[in-house]
């Protein structure tokens, strides 16, 4: 097996003890940023990124996802303990979590969570290490046309699998593509809505976006819940996890469902915390104590963990093979690899080996050191959530701002983060989704010279997208997502119909 | 958000603040299209002009706002409390702070306006006693300053304090 000697090849790569060490101070930042509110994984890795500069690549790299493992695990914690969900995939863990906290059984169910979230992520990379090579291969022959053709099949999926409005979704969306272009034009040289300003010459940075929207945004939000913490306290030690671990094994159908689940919805970018809601109602179903789910049932607290750990390592397959991340972190994650020159995409695993396997290879270990970590120290993040938020709120909006500050060293950059962060809260509110305005910031220059390539090409004729089957599959069915909705919407009206894509829609 | 509306709490009401958003978008997509018209959005011989791609995504979200508009005049529901009184409160209890917070950082440095800003925040919201809050507010932008300044080699903005110091 090929894929076998490479992944041998990058554990090799991982033999520096440095990012062993790398490994677990990120892995802890991580489940730190998963248990406070206002930071979570997409802008705890923005906050971070300028502080990996120094570092090589992969040493960087290692660390920043494994403050992204962290902070997958971290949100189980509050969730299980306080009910309150540190991060928006691990809603549909406090269904039975908090529950079976309040019945005095939150180690089982930190157990259960813990593991399920090993088990979802450990699926999916297997899934990475195996296919990751083979679409990349595939990928190597696409044109510019086929890219566009991925990219907007991506973002017309935010359309279809959405549960937002899709006029929202397309407005936030294009807002995104509109930030992105401003600025210089690379192809032609030219200033576009620069409006004569020098500050905006530079553009927007999406990393600054990110720390805005979802940091600054997500305390105003939970500023209005007028936050009271009672948390429950957790005992955890090794005979609750052995005794949990013996339990488990009668769930392997669920952890195998919810894996997939998880993994499909990684890939496309319907993210993590569709997939959780997803695995659990599915469980809910399918299992036999159907009926007691939400009274403090373990496979309610296993199922939606599995998926959120196996959507948030998935994610990671397109970012890494099509350079098109799956989720707002995934994209964070790119953005690092283009600031340290690495331009992800099927490129990425003729040229960069050592990188790409040193990666796969340490989410492999960063799973495994995830799951000590996080089952030693759950006392310690308990009483740090015990903080009141009084403290805790202007300690992470300094943070956000040094985050703000740090990634061009740019003054202006705190202020956009602010309006950025009134942006996030308005949207929250109103429902418009900020996972679609995040990656089209992102991906905006990429997908605008694809078109621009695909274009010359053809001599501006949209028949290009149609030219070859390839092309023409990706296209028809990004249309048939992006009118997903109308045609729900049409057969709503005639009585009777499909259900969209998503089965379960979580608050 | 809430479903309470007692009419001592209104605010705004959520159909006017869809309006409000879904208009700004609008005319955000106007000021696209007009600035990306002028720069050229149309074919030359070299291929497309610069504002080719963004005055489309312009258009696109011209469209897709307009939908919201007139999805929102259309829809019964809505009369709803956008933001209960007590809590637009609380968070404008947290915006002004950080607003000023901001200036600050432009005047005296990122350093000092922090412990300002955690000091304030702490005594007036938190309601903690000055001995509490000081040691917060002194330890935090510290422990900053030797992260960034001194292992990472990051410079953060400083002020007229700092300079005294020789940094």
């Amino acid at each position: 097996m090929e894929a076998l000697s490479s992944l041998i090849h990058g554990f090799g790569v991982l033999g520096d003890p440095m990012n062993i060490v790398y490994m677990f101070v990120g892995i802890f930042l991580g489940v730190l940023i998963g248990v406070l509110p206002g930071l979570g994984g997409a802008n705890g890795v923005a906050i971070l990124l300028p502080l990996t500069f120094s570092m090589s690549p992969v040493s960087a790299i290692i660390m920043l996802s494994s403050i992204y493992w962290g902070a997958l695990f971290g949100g189980a914690i509050t969730s299980i303990l306080f009910n309150i969900p540190g991060e928006p995939w691990s809603v549909a863990t406090t269904f039975d979590g908090y529950p079976m906290a309040q019945q005095g059984k939150a180690g089982e169910a930190l157990t259960a969570a813990f593991t399920g979230s090993f088990i979802g992520a450990f699926i999916a990379t297997l899934l990475l290490t195996f296919l990751a090579p083979l679409i990349a291969r595939f990928a190597l022959n696409f044109g510019p046309a086929e890219f566009f053709g991925v990219y907007l099949l991506t973002f017309c999926s935010f359309v279809g699998m959405g549960k937002e409005s899709p006029f929202k979704v397309i407005a936030a969306m294009m807002l995104g593509f509109a930030l992105a272009a401003v600025g210089l034009d690379t192809v032609t040289g030219q200033l576009r809505m620069t409006f004569g300003s020098t500050e905006l010459l530079r553009g927007f940075d999406f990393l600054v976006a990110v720390i805005g929207l979802f940091g600054v945004g997500e305390i105003l939000l939970t500023m209005e819940e007028g936050l009271a913490f009672k948390g429950r306290s957790a005992k955890i030690n090794l005979r609750v996890v052995l005794h949990t671990w013996r339990e488990l094994p009668k769930l392997w159908l669920t952890s195998l469902r919810s894996s997939l689940v998880g993994c499909w919805m990684g890939i496309t970018p319907g993210g993590a915390t569709p997939a959780s809601f997803m695995s659990y109602g599915l469980a809910k179903r399918f299992s036999r104590n159907g009926s007691k789910f939400g009274k403090g049932e373990i496979e309610g607290v296993f199922a939606p963990e599995t998926a959120a750990h196996a959507a948030g390592t998935s994610a990671l397959l397109p970012m890494l093979t099509l350079g098109i991340p799956g989720s707002p972190t995934a994209a964070v994650l790119l953005g690092g690899l283009l600031i340290w020159g690495l331009q992800p995409g099927p490129l990425l695993f003729v040229e960069q080996k050592d990188f790409v396997w040193g990666l796969i290879a340490s989410i492999y270990l960063g799973n495994i050191a995830g799951l000590i970590v996080v089952l030693t120290t759950v006392p310690l993040f308990a009483s740090i959530l015990r903080i009141p938020f009084s403290i805790i709120a202007p300690v992470i909006l300094v943070i956000c701002a040094v985050g703000a500050y740090t990634v061009h060293n740019a003054l202006l950059d705190i202020s956009v983060m602010l309006v950025f962060g009134v942006l996030g809260y308005l949207f929250k509110k109103l429902g418009y989704p900020l996972a679609p305005l995040v990656l089209a910031l992102v991906l905006g220059d990429m997908a605008e010279s694809s078109f621009r390539q695909a274009m010359l090409l053809s001599r501006g004729s949209l028949s290009i997208f149609w030219s070859s089957p390839l092309v023409a599959i990706l296209v028809a069915l990004a249309l048939v997502m992006l009118f997903w909705p109308l045609f729900a919407y049409i057969s709503e009206k005639m009585g009777r119909g499909p259900r969209s894509p998503e089965i379960v829609a979580g608050p | 958000m809430s479903s309470s509306t007692e009419h001592t709490e209104h605010t705004v009401s959520n159909r006017m603040m869809e309006l409000v958003v879904a208009g700004a978008f609008i005319a955000v997509s106007m000021l696209v299209m007009y600035d990306n018209w002028r720069v050229g959005a149309r074919w030359v011989e070299d291929g497309p002009q610069a504002g080719y791609f963004p005055f489309y995504i312009g258009a696109i979200m011209f469209l897709a706002s307009l939908g919201t508009f007139v999805v929102t005049l259309r829809s019964q529901f809505g009369d709803t409390n956008f933001v209960e009184r007590s809590q637009l409160k609380q968070v404008m209890q947290v915006l002004v702070p950080t607003v000023v917070f901001v200036g600050l950082i432009g005047l005296l440095g990122i350093y000092i306006a922090s412990a300002i800003f955690i000091t304030f925040f702490m005594t007036w919201l938190g309601k903690y006693p000055i001995y509490k809050s000081a040691p917060i507010a002194v330890a935090v932008p510290a422990l900053l300053f030797v992260m960034f300044e001194i292992w990472f080699l990051v410079p953060l903005p400083k002020g007229p304090i700092e300079t005294a110091f020789g940094y």
